[in-house]
């Protein structure tokens, strides 16, 4: 017998069974997602909420009117915080409408990172509200190492995918239920720069991962006055 | 330094009293939970029905455990992955090394893993000439110092900042003398240098999984620090290793779980970085592992699915009953000789090296029930731990002493005109030998108790006594 069937079997005896199991009925519970109240709101009021949530853990935000004004808004937040007009970006096409061309001395590379490029720039699938976190997903035009390797990981989100809780942002992953190979390799949800507090539980910011979180959220959502 | 020894807690205890840095580092871990989880848990009005949720979700899960194992195991193989089920610490050290050989590795990059602790994986790795390297920053520096974590989530919380210190100047050898290393930001600053070119070489990445989810055959991993993302996609190979009672059904109860394990573990909302990962690197992808493994472990789950203990499976290793419990904060986790230590470990000890190798555990609670107020999944710690002692008491594995105090006090309790008597009796004679102080400093048979603290003198009458006095004649103490 395989290690699989021993541990199948000792299940099954434990449970009291035998032979395979039948699929067991959907749970009461699985019918209503257990979403907290501060996960809900109007969309003005959900963007409030994630940027006041994201600030809460270190991270910074920018806001613009339209995808154009992007590029111009990240130099000016480089030059701001004294780091190079060097960025690794996530090779999207979503991106590239940002206004590159129209911001001079800015070294763009599009591609993965392996760990010498100190600021990144990635789209955001989605904003949570409830705990003002980032939703990535790795994929072809998205490498997973651009959201962890840079020293400073700059977010574009717009504002119109910023959602009340973690389910809203993962019903868009996979409106289909998507399961196993069709769901991106990772879904991350990132929440602030990367921290520690091993030592003498002492919170240290940038440890692994970035030393810097910022998010450029891109328009507006329902109800909110023009940035 | 990964030995048992369990049945020495109390001479653990003793030393660890002794412990000035360690007895500081605690008394900030117990400061800190403190103010720390009512904030937390006070800003999410629905705390407490999430923990329902997640008790229900965790209930189900077991009860058709063999199904929902069998669902996440075709998922992730639709994915590209490879399931490895092994039934015991041998089987799971063997699959990853013969793994770690297939891919022709030289160099394994870790995140934090429990699991990984209690297979004592990293000693067979290093036995068979890998180099390991432990990337959390509190496991580096206990990799460093040749030591096991203390605490399920704060694994150094047994460490002041200046061992800390010494410990990177004594192996860092590197480290310009001059340069300050007095506060944990250049700590981490030294940390994170060192280990980013181990990041980027190793061959072959490990981690834990907090949980699987059968629907979609994902792994979940919770970190801060990003190490957990980094080892497992810089990589070649990304092997996992997780519990067979880590699966949850689908991501909206993965979604639930991770609303009250950070809250438990850290008092944060979520951590910083919570990666779901299902299978290796796509073919358009242009980074993340070639080859993606899941080491599906037993090692005693199945034993206690069967019985009394099934409820302590729902645990999501958050550490809340450490860091409330008095005793682990008065001793810490190393006293409790195992892997793992506190409240829960007292009770997962026993089932997975043997009631007679850890029955010392159980009995090393006050019963405050802490533990029981803060688990996130309602695990019934302290009944858990008496029913642990109970079995020890049946197997004779106590000290003689306390079986026969019991069964001295067991055969008077039996008989009512007999203990009311001998209560009368010690109650008065106690009440005029504490005199007008109404205290004993010292007490024959009671210096354990005496010897930190004064034992009030009883005021006279015994409880049936007050009882009958107060109820009336027709009241009947039952």
């Amino acid at each position: 017998m395989s290690a699989r069937d021993d541990i199948l079997g000792r299940v099954r005896g434990a449970l009291g069974r035998t032979g395979a199991a039948a699929p067991p009925p959907v749970p009461e519970y699985a019918n209503a997602a257990l979403v907290p109240e501060r996960a809900k709101g109007p969309p003005a009021a959900l963007v409030a909420r994630f940027i006041d949530m994201a600030e809460e853990v270190s991270a910074t935000v920018d806001r613009v009117a339209q995808r154009g004004d992007v590029a111009a808004a990240i130099a000016a937040w480089l030059d701001r915080e004294g780091l190079p007009r060097r960025i690794a970006m996530s090779p999207d096409p979503a991106l590239e409408s940002c206004g590159w061309d129209g911001v001079a001395d800015l070294d763009i590379r599009r591609g993965p990172t392996a760990g010498d490029d100190p600021v990144s720039v990635t789209p955001a699938v989605a904003g949570v509200a409830e705990t003002g976190s980032l939703m990535v997903a790795s994929g072809p035009r998205t490498p997973y190492t651009l959201n962890f390797l840079p020293d400073t990981h700059i977010a574009v989100l717009d504002a119109g995918r910023i959602v009340g809780g973690y389910e809203d942002a993962w019903a868009g992953m996979r409106p289909n239920g998507e399961t196993g190979a069709a769901l991106p390799r990772t879904v991350t949800l990132i929440t602030g720069p990367s921290r520690s507090s091993d030592i003498e539980r002492t919170v240290t910011i940038g440890v692994h991962g970035p030393r810097r979180l910022h998010i450029v959220i891109v328009g507006t959502a329902d109800g909110e006055e023009a940035v | 330094m990964a030995h048992l020894d369990s049945l020495r807690f109390s001479e653990n205890a003793a030393r660890a009293k002794a412990d000035a840095n360690l007895q500081a580092a605690l008394a900030k871990l117990q400061r800190d939970t403190r103010t720390s989880r009512p904030v937390v848990t006070g800003r999410l009005p629905e705390f407490e029905a999430l923990r329902d949720r997640a008790v229900a979700i965790k209930n189900h899960t077991l009860a058709h455990l063999d199904h929902y194992l069998e669902q996440f195991e075709a998922n992730l193989q639709a994915a590209g992955g490879h399931v490895h089920w092994c039934s015991d610490a041998d089987a799971a050290r063997d699959a990853i090394l013969k793994i770690c050989r297939a891919a022709g590795a030289k160099t394994v990059g870790k995140g934090k893993s429990m699991v990984s602790e209690e297979i004592a994986l990293n000693d067979h790795l290093l036995a068979n000439g890998l180099e390991v390297v432990e990337t959390d920053l509190g496991e580096y520096i206990l990799q460093l110092r040749e030591e096991t974590p203390s605490h399920l989530v704060m694994p150094a919380i047994h460490l002041k900042k200046e061992q800390v210190a010494d410990t990177f100047r004594e192996f860092h050898t590197n480290l310009d003398p001059s340069r300050p290393l007095d506060e944990p930001e250049a700590m981490t600053e030294e940390a994170r240098n060192t280990l980013r070119e181990k990041f980027l070489a190793a061959d072959v990445g490990i981690t834990g999984a907090n949980m699987l989810v059968a629907e979609t055959g994902s792994i979940v991993v919770v970190t801060n620090e990003g190490n957990g993302g980094l080892t497992q996609t810089l990589p070649r190979v990304h092997i996992a290793i997780a519990t067979i009672e880590k699966v949850v059904p689908r991501i909206e109860d993965a979604l639930t779980v991770l609303r009250i394990l950070a809250r438990s573990a850290t008092g944060q909302e979520i951590t910083c970085y919570t990666t779901t990962a299902t299978g290796p690197r796509r073919p358009d992808d242009t980074d993340g592992p070639e080859e993606f493994h899941l080491v599906l472990l037993d090692n005693g789950r199945t034993k206690l699915l069967e019985g009394e203990f099934r409820e302590v499976l729902r645990c999501i290793r958050c550490g809340a009953c450490q860091s409330a419990c008095p005793v682990y904060g008065a001793v810490g986790g190393h006293a409790y000789g195992g892997v793992y230590g506190g409240p829960i470990g007292a009770v997962l000890m026993p089932a997975l090296n043997g009631i007679e190798h850890a029955w010392t555990l159980p009995e090393a609670s006050s019963f405050c029930g802490n533990c029981e107020a803060v688990c996130p999944m309602r695990i019934p710690l302290p009944g858990l731990m008496r029913r642990w002692r109970d079995i020890a008491h049946a197997r004779k594995l106590n000290k003689a002493r306390a079986r026969q105090g019991l069964a001295i006090w067991a055969w008077v309790a039996r008989r009512p005109a007999l203990y009311r008597l001998g209560a009368r009796l010690a109650a008065g004679t106690l009440k005029r030998l504490g005199g007008r102080r109404g205290r004993f400093r010292s007490l024959p048979l009671a210096g354990g108790w005496t010897s930190v603290r004064d034992l009030p003198a009883p005021e006279g009458g015994t409880f049936v006594e007050r009882w009958h006095r107060e109820r009336g004649a027709g009241g009947s103490p039952k």
